[in-house]
């Protein structure tokens, strides 16, 4: 097991439980397996952040192939659909899960749509995307910048010396590295549009877009004055620029930290990182590593868990896999389709549920127990099985997560609510299936499941 | 799209139930119902109940008793706020036209030679669209045509140069500005949020109601309930093997656990719990729109145009059915699918996008005339900004300041607000000048068609100029 370097800032001092591994589980990769939190706990905190940081060996995906009906496997690049079921699918079955949810991060960060780009465009992306999942953040923008598909969403294309677009030159800035109205005015935007002329791409017929390049014809070599610095400016400078910023760190370390902690970084926190990010060369890994041990990761308030998290975990708690490509379009009802985000700005992390997305995420439930749903036809049922049997049954089905004093007696009641209305003497067996089934729907659409 | 299933929820059920019983009292026509008259048996409909309903708002219950809106199926909060509400009370409806549409592009002075060298592939051109009836010297874009139509008629208010001092370039900004009202960007609740902070319920999540499956930040507030749905018809739950009353009792056991959990102290288990919460009202009140299959429940007296990729103009027909029927809605908000940031390629958005969206709009205002409601609701269409004036050599234009805006309504004064922004005294990024002040539309709006004290909502309200909107 490797081991990890002292962390920059404060790290938790308390002992390593199986809640606290359960947290981490949920808010470091897409939720616990049966077993998983007590093998994680047992490794203790340096070791439980260093497996998930630093995995040894490629990523296996364990469990059966995805499907995207019986006998129909995936066609991410030219089924629609598939390419969200593709994604989930390693969410559910990779080994190294923190690869997948820094990619998911990115996903959102580097917010690109397939409204904007083609399936296979997004999926390039995301292989770019995993590469860097812990790298270096100036890598990663410099490969963002010159992505297809960003090319095509943010105009990069369509920017040239003659007539420039200020869609990525501003959004560069606003969303990806420094924040809106941080450090930067409209001649910079306009500057950054003039630096970042030159890509082109062809267009065919049949293919669509292609052979995306740089072009020096379309560029424009003149001088730029961007953040006061002057200069025959290209997208390599822009990067550069961007990420040497003084304001940059201020804004990428509170947004990184926002993905995985509720509350916001402290002072001392932030300037500890900041200094630790920009001795390091600008490395994601020192941050996550640090990010992943802080107190209040483990002590502060809990978070929702994002939806397409939320269907990752349902599977995995089941050890079942993506059998379906309907878990498309729950990803839409939850409120989070991969590879199409709301908009450039990505997904809103604070605020995940309203009415729809509720009743999305209870589809959601609804789908992942199709398989493992009791027939109420069945004859092998325990007829005498009482309310907190029922319970204690459902409860046991999910791995016995945690859940409060109070979640608890509701789910308590709906039972004995149901064992009432058991009137005729053939109710007894269906309507206790029908009983086990409601509780094992229940549980992980309450409070205490959605979040962690 | 999600399958639909037979078996169904409860509360459908049992306004089937109630609807049977009710056909069953020698009363065909529950309008006929007297306050004073023994309940029909087995409609569940207690005594305290209906009496609440016929002290108030008759028609709003009346209404909502022949869809079957009624008893166990209308939740005690959304009957006590369609009672207080009235039949009469005024709708604002919402429509954000996302990205930043090209004000240019919709209203267009197109002999102005300066328009044209600013525009050379973009231009309208002289002759394709309508005449403004209100300057010749404008004419719609022909992606306009349906908004042409309701602005001739004297039915719509255009302001053809909105926005506001210091405009933000960022869509996230200037969006966020126009949907808080105030150009702050600390502050969380929407203008029409702490609207209904003030006048609303705690009760009612209806009152704010997006229709595009996901909170619309206008509505955001501080305290009451709003709701997301799409249509009407399609929230509906479904689940593997559990069905008849099993299946109500799980349904109604996840809203009381977030009845019970909504206030914790905890805000991610408040979140989840709150919604939990609000599912159950939703659920109960939205029921007698949907058939068992799926299917809209209600009829549309006016044909609402089709089109591939968006249900917009589906929702706008569901939204007058549920405003026909009663329910207790005040601010509703809508996002057509088409976003209109055009970098690249702007017409090909508009010619596919925009027509659509206004036909929708005029359906949607027919469909109110025809079910007499018209008086009762005015459709506000607003984007974050408008486009630059020089087209950017991509067919597009980038982002820009003041934009278009308009009100719709049978009571909308249906002329042009503020003058049409000038061509040659644009801004420092090339951008034309507001003329109107977004905020003071806010204001008059709240002052006019709410009767509503302006201070307690918009930031500095006394600073914005007021507009005569209401006839």
């Amino acid at each position: 097991m490797p081991s990890l370097p002292s962390s920059p800032t404060e790290t938790f001092p308390g002992r390593f439980t199986e809640q606290h591994a359960t947290r981490l589980l949920w808010r470091a990769g897409f939720g616990p397996k049966p077993g998983d939190a007590k093998r994680l706990a047992a490794l203790g905190l340096d070791g439980a952040v260093a497996s998930l940081t630093r995995p040894s060996g490629a990523a296996q995906l364990i469990g059966a192939k995805p499907h995207s009906a019986p006998g129909q496997p995936l066609d991410p690049v030219d089924v629609w659909g598939d390419d969200h079921c593709w994604w989930l699918d390693r969410m559910v079955r990779s080994t190294h899960q923190l690869v997948e949810r820094m990619t998911l991060i990115w996903h959102s960060w580097f917010a690109t749509s397939i409204d904007g780009a083609t399936q296979g465009l997004m999926l390039k992306q995301n292989q770019m995307m995993r590469a860097h999942w812990l790298g270096n953040f100036h890598d990663l923008l410099v490969d963002v910048t010159r992505d297809p598909a960003m090319l095509l969403w943010l105009s990069g294309n369509a920017n040239t010396k003659y007539s420039p677009n200020e869609n990525y030159g501003r959004e560069v800035m606003e969303l990806f590295t420094l924040g809106a109205q941080r450090g930067y005015s409209q001649r910079d935007v306009h500057n950054q549009a003039r630096a970042l002329t030159g890509w082109t791409n062809t267009w065919n017929q049949g293919s669509g877009p292609s052979n995306f390049r740089f072009d020096p014809e379309l560029h424009d070599d003149g001088v730029k004055v961007i953040f006061g610095h002057r200069g025959r400016f290209t997208y390599l400078d822009t990067a550069r620029l961007c990420v040497q910023h003084p304001l940059h760190p201020s804004f990428m370390i509170p947004k990184l930290w926002g993905y995985f902690i509720a509350e916001p970084i402290p002072g001392p926190t932030l300037r500890a990182l900041e200094r630790a990010y920009r001795a390091g060369g600008f490395e994601a890994r020192p941050l996550v590593e640090a990010i992943l041990r802080h107190p209040l990761f483990y002590e502060g308030a809990r978070m929702v868990i994002p939806p397409v998290v939320y269907c990752a975990g349902l599977l995995r708690a089941q050890r079942r896999t993506v059998q379906t490509n309907s878990w498309a379009w729950i990803g839409e009802l939850t409120g989070q389709r991969l590879f199409e985000p709301p908009n450039v700005a990505g997904w809103d992390y604070t605020h995940w549920l309203d009415t729809s997305r509720w009743s999305g995420r209870f589809t959601a439930v609804n789908y992942a127990l199709e398989e493992t749903a009791i027939d109420p036809e069945s004859k092998h049922y325990p007829e005498r099985e009482n309310a907190p049997q029922a319970v204690a049954r459902a409860l046991a089905f999910w791995d016995n997560p945690t859940i409060s004093e109070a979640t608890h007696r509701s789910l308590l009641s709906f039972s004995r609510s149901a064992q009432r209305l058991i009137k005729a003497d053939w109710e007894q067996v269906p309507y206790r299936v029908m009983r086990q089934n409601a509780l094992r729907a229940l549980i992980p659409t309450t409070p205490d499941w959605q979040t962690c | 799209m999600p399958r639909t299933r037979a078996t169904c929820c409860d509360g459908f059920s049992r306004s089937e139930a109630m609807r049977a019983a009710l056909a069953g009292s020698g009363r065909p026509d529950p309008r006929d119902w007297d306050p004073r008259m023994p309940l029909p048996a087995g409609t569940g409909v207690d005594r305290r109940r209906f009496l609440l309903g016929a002290a108030g708002g008759m028609l709003s219950v009346y209404g909502a008793g022949r869809l079957g809106l009624g008893g166990r199926a209308l939740s005690e909060g959304i009957a006590e706020a369609a009672t207080l509400q009235g039949s009469n009370s005024p709708i604002l409806v919402s429509i954000f036209l996302a990205g930043g549409i090209d004000a240019l592009s919709v209203l267009a002075p197109t002999a102005d030679p300066t328009y044209i060298k600013l525009r050379p592939t973009l231009a309208v051109a002289p002759g394709s669209g309508t005449p403004f009836r209100e300057d010749p010297s404008l004419s719609w874009g022909p992606a306009a045509a349906a908004f042409a139509q309701l602005h001739d008629a004297g039915k719509m208010t255009v302001f053809p140069g909105i926005g506001y001092t210091d405009p933000d370039m960022s869509h996230f900004t200037s969006r966020h500005y126009w949907e808080v009202g105030a150009s702050d960007t600390r502050l969380m609740t929407g203008w029409l949020g702490r609207y209904l902070d003030i006048v609303g319920s705690p009760t009612n999540p209806l009152q704010g109601l997006s229709m595009d499956s996901e909170m619309n930040p206008t509505l955001a507030t501080a305290r009451n309930p709003v709701a997301a749905i799409d249509r009407p018809e399609t929230f509906s739950l479904w689940l593997e093997d559990v069905w008849g009353d099993i299946f109500s009792e799980t349904l109604d056991s996840a809203s009381s656990l977030g009845d019970a959990q909504r206030h914790s102290g905890d805000a991610a288990i408040a979140q989840v719990a709150q919604a939990a919460s609000e599912v159950g009202i939703v659920r109960r009140a939205l029921a007698p729109f949907r058939t068992a299959d799926g299917d809209a429940a209600y009829t549309s007296p006016v044909a609402y145009p089709k089109a591939a990729g968006t249900d917009f103009p589906q929702r706008l027909a569901g939204l007058a059915a549920m405003i026909a029927a009663g329910l207790p809605l005040h601010c509703v908000a809508l996002t057509p699918e088409t976003q209109f940031d055009t970098h690249s390629a702007e017409a090909a958005t508009f010619n596919t996008g925009l027509p659509v969206i206004a036909e929708a709009i005029a359906t949607f205002q027919a469909d109110l005339e025809a079910r007499g409601l018209a008086d009762r609701v005015l459709v506000h269409v607003w984007s974050e900004f408008g486009r630059r004036a020089l087209e950017n050599g991509s067919k597009g234009t980038d982002h820009g300041a003041a934009g278009v805006s308009m009100l719709i309504g049978t009571r909308a004064t249906g002329t042009m607000v503020g003058e049409w922004p000038s061509l040659t005294d644009l801004d420092v990024n090339g951008n034309q000048r507001e003329n109107v002040d977004f905020r003071g539309v806010y204001c008059s709006l709240l002052e006019q068609w709410f009767g509503q004290d302006a201070a307690a909502i918009i930031p500095d309200a006394n600073r914005y100029a007021r507009y005569q909107l209401i006839n």
